[in-house]
């Protein structure tokens, strides 16, 4: 996984709640059977309408996403992260992520930064007056700076600390090998098996 | 300490499946049934290939193909694209030794249908799928969630996850549903109630007196849109409609291991005394058929009232989201609910496709006909679904009602095979989602119970069978 430490770039501010998983990207574009190549699709419906922030050129570039609440609702489809990835996104804003979204992200090197609401308004206007605001997401210090604003962020030391190095799960829990046999051992044996 | 203090149903499933706990870092748990599909499955094999590594457990594993399967035949997958997802599947099945039901197979289905119908579902398991209604089995007692591919790949290469622990919540619903209310009315009308992100960093526990007297069909229709207001999982303890749902299954215990099964499974349920993070309590007797009108599950209300006006919403988000959702839905405030006509009506999914739900329909359709105009779709959740329907004959009342009798699969629940809404159709939908464009780009659903939905299909307007002379 890549590494997460500390990330600035321009933000988009996407004034839209429930901006659940199959807006990010259409059940459509889940057909592909690699991890790339996912960016056409990124919020493909609203993009056909010329009005839509991504089509502003005032944003193209920007690397932060700014997103009501409720971001990443519905469907586990890990290919809403990777099209944000692959368009170009290292971070989201957002008062409230769906569970699973969150957990894909952060697996993804993409981190989901939980502002208020106040914070994430505050965010909205001061993108919106200047698209060239510099938006700067610490994960090391979990706070977010924008202009004289600093909000802190909570993630849990053992997420934020995966990041920071960029591990990977599966050689993590590998490590643990051993106490996974010893549980299978202790497993009942009528538990269900389909081969 | 652990057998000393009451806990709830979902803690105690949980510490059964604790591998590994350390200060800091999340529990690693035990996955007892790992189900899979074609979507979410391609890049977690590749995973395992480039890291050269196998599957740890085969036999914990099971795949099926649902999403992008067609309903109008076994055969012909048109879409290259479709194809050669579903092809991937196969490949990567074969190479890694895990059972496959593939299309025409007799079990094959939408993948939270299968399991519980083979018996494979059972109490007190761990059951994760790339999938965020693998919620359903919850209906079992399960802690049972939907992850992402990464979580597939961990899945696959360790039996595993690293889980935080999440909160417990009850669900306390009291009375009783009234006679033509279903389960499905009852997890909208929760859901509008709770709001879409009310659940969220939960299990939650449905119970009391309404939940007790459901089938085990109308569980899983409540666990399985427990995502849908962002609970990790939603349980329901195993008691004797589970037991008799489960015996003589395939995989069900046999002998005296069913014995030894039945009496943990009766162990699991929550403690006298054992204490929930949160409580909410719903009162069944006073709701009544219910649906959607907006882009999110959360936006519903009772068939009996009208479409909100979105100035109504005390929060500002609450407002701009039932704005777009109106504009979208192509909807006026003060609308009532059942001057809405609809195109298609969709009877199906994990939410609504089991035996149950379509008895349920065909009762309701029985010597009607499906308005003019409108397309009513039958697509049961699995072939056995199928099989059991043709059984009963129930094939024959949809076709007398002039309804389409389709193969299993998820269908027009997503746009990702040949059965889409198009752009501007509106739908009632058994199913679980109204996203934009979830049914098909420029689709708009409403969420509704499959008796409203075969009472839409004959008034070609949004109906409770109560309105049919
Ligand atoms: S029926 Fe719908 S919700 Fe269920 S698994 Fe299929 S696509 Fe997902």
């Amino acid at each position: 996984m890549d590494k997460f430490t500390v990330h600035t770039g321009t933000a988009v501010p996407l004034r839209r709640s429930n901006v659940d998983t199959d807006q990010i990207i259409p059940a459509v574009y889940l057909k592909r059977v690699t991890k790339t190549g996912f960016a056409d699709g990124l919020f493909n419906a609203w993009r056909a309408d010329p009005d839509f922030v991504l089509n502003n050129p005032a944003y193209s570039g920007a690397s932060v996403l700014i997103a009501g609440p409720e971001f990443g609702t519905g469907s586990s489809r890990e290919h809403a992260v990777w099209a944000l990835r692959d368009w170009g996104f290292r971070a989201v804003i957002s008062p409230r992520f769906g569970d699973i979204f969150r957990g894909n992200a952060l697996k993804d090197g993409l981190l989901p930064v939980e502002l208020e609401q106040p914070a994430v308004e505050a965010l909205w206007d001061a993108v919106e007056a200047d698209p060239t605001l510099a938006v700067t997401v610490d994960l090391e210090a979990r706070e977010v700076r924008a202009g004289a604003n600093v909000w802190a962020f909570p993630l849990d030391d053992f997420s934020r600390w995966r990041l920071l190095e960029g591990l990977d799960d599966i050689s993590l829990t590998l490590r643990h090998e051993a106490a996974v046999t010893a549980f299978e051992e202790r497993r009942p044996q009528w538990k269900p098996a389909v081969i | 300490m652990l057998g000393e203090a009451p806990r709830t149903l979902s803690e105690k499933v949980w510490d059964a499946h604790v591998v590994r706990s350390a200060e800091g870092e999340p529990d690693l748990l035990y996955i007892d049934l790992h189900l899979l599909h074609e979507v979410t499955s391609p890049q977690a094999f590749d995973g395992l290939r480039m890291a050269g590594r196998q599957v740890r457990r085969p036999d914990l594993t099971l795949a099926t193909e649902d999403h992008n399967t067609p309903t109008d035949n076994l055969i012909t997958i048109a879409d290259p694209i479709s194809r050669t997802q579903i092809e991937t599947l196969r490949k990567n099945c074969a190479e890694f030794g895990v059972r496959l039901h593939s299309l025409g197979h007799a079990q094959q289905g939408i993948v939270h249908v299968i399991g519980p119908q083979l018996g494979v579902t059972q109490p007190g398991m761990t059951i994760v799928c790339g999938d965020s209604h693998t919620a359903t089995h919850g209906a079992f007692g399960s802690i049972a969630f939907g992850i992402g591919t990464s979580e597939v790949e961990h899945v696959l290469a360790t039996q595993t996850l690293p889980q935080h622990k999440p909160k417990t919540m009850a669900v306390n619903v009291t009375g009783e549903l009234p006679a033509g209310v279903t389960a499905k009315d009852l997890i909208l009308a929760l859901i509008a109630k709770l709001g879409t992100g009310g659940g969220r960093g939960h299990i939650v526990e449905y119970r009391g007196p309404a939940i007790e007297k459901l089938s085990m069909e109308g569980r899983m229709t409540i666990s399985n849109m427990s995502i849908e207001w962002g609970a990790k999982a939603g349980l329901i303890a195993p008691d004797e409609t589970t037991f008799a749902y489960l015996k003589g299954r395939e995989y069900a215990p046999k002998g005296d291991d069913w014995d030894r099964a039945v009496e943990y499974w009766r162990s699991l349920r929550t403690d006298e005394g054992a204490t929930f993070d949160t409580e909410v309590t719903i009162d069944a007797s006073s709701i009544t058929p219910f649906v959607t009108w907006g882009t999110n599950p959360g936006q519903g209300v009772p068939l009996d009232a009208v479409v909100p006006d979105p100035e109504s919403f005390e929060a500002d988000v609450e407002r701009t989201a039932a704005r777009k959702a109106l504009e979208y839905m192509d909807l006026k405030p003060g609308t009532a609910l059942r001057d809405i006509g609809v195109d298609v009506v969709f009877l199906g999914s994990c939410t609504n496709g089991r035996i149950e739900d379509l008895r349920a329909a065909a009762e309701v359709l029985r010597g009607r006909k499906v308005a003019d105009g409108v397309r009513m779709m039958v697509v049961p959740g699995s072939a056995a679904v199928r099989a059991a329907a043709e059984e009963e004959g129930l094939h024959e009342v949809f076709t007398a009602a002039g309804a389409e009798w389709r193969f299993a699969g998820c269908s027009m629940c997503l746009g990702m095979n040949p059965d889409t809404l198009k752009p501007g159709q509106r739908s009632a939908s058994t199913s679980n989602r109204n996203f934009e464009g979830r049914q098909g780009r420029g689709g708009r659903t409403h969420l509704v119970s499959p008796p409203v939905a075969a009472a839409t299909a004959i008034t070609g307007r949004l109906a409770a069978p109560a309105d049919l002379s």
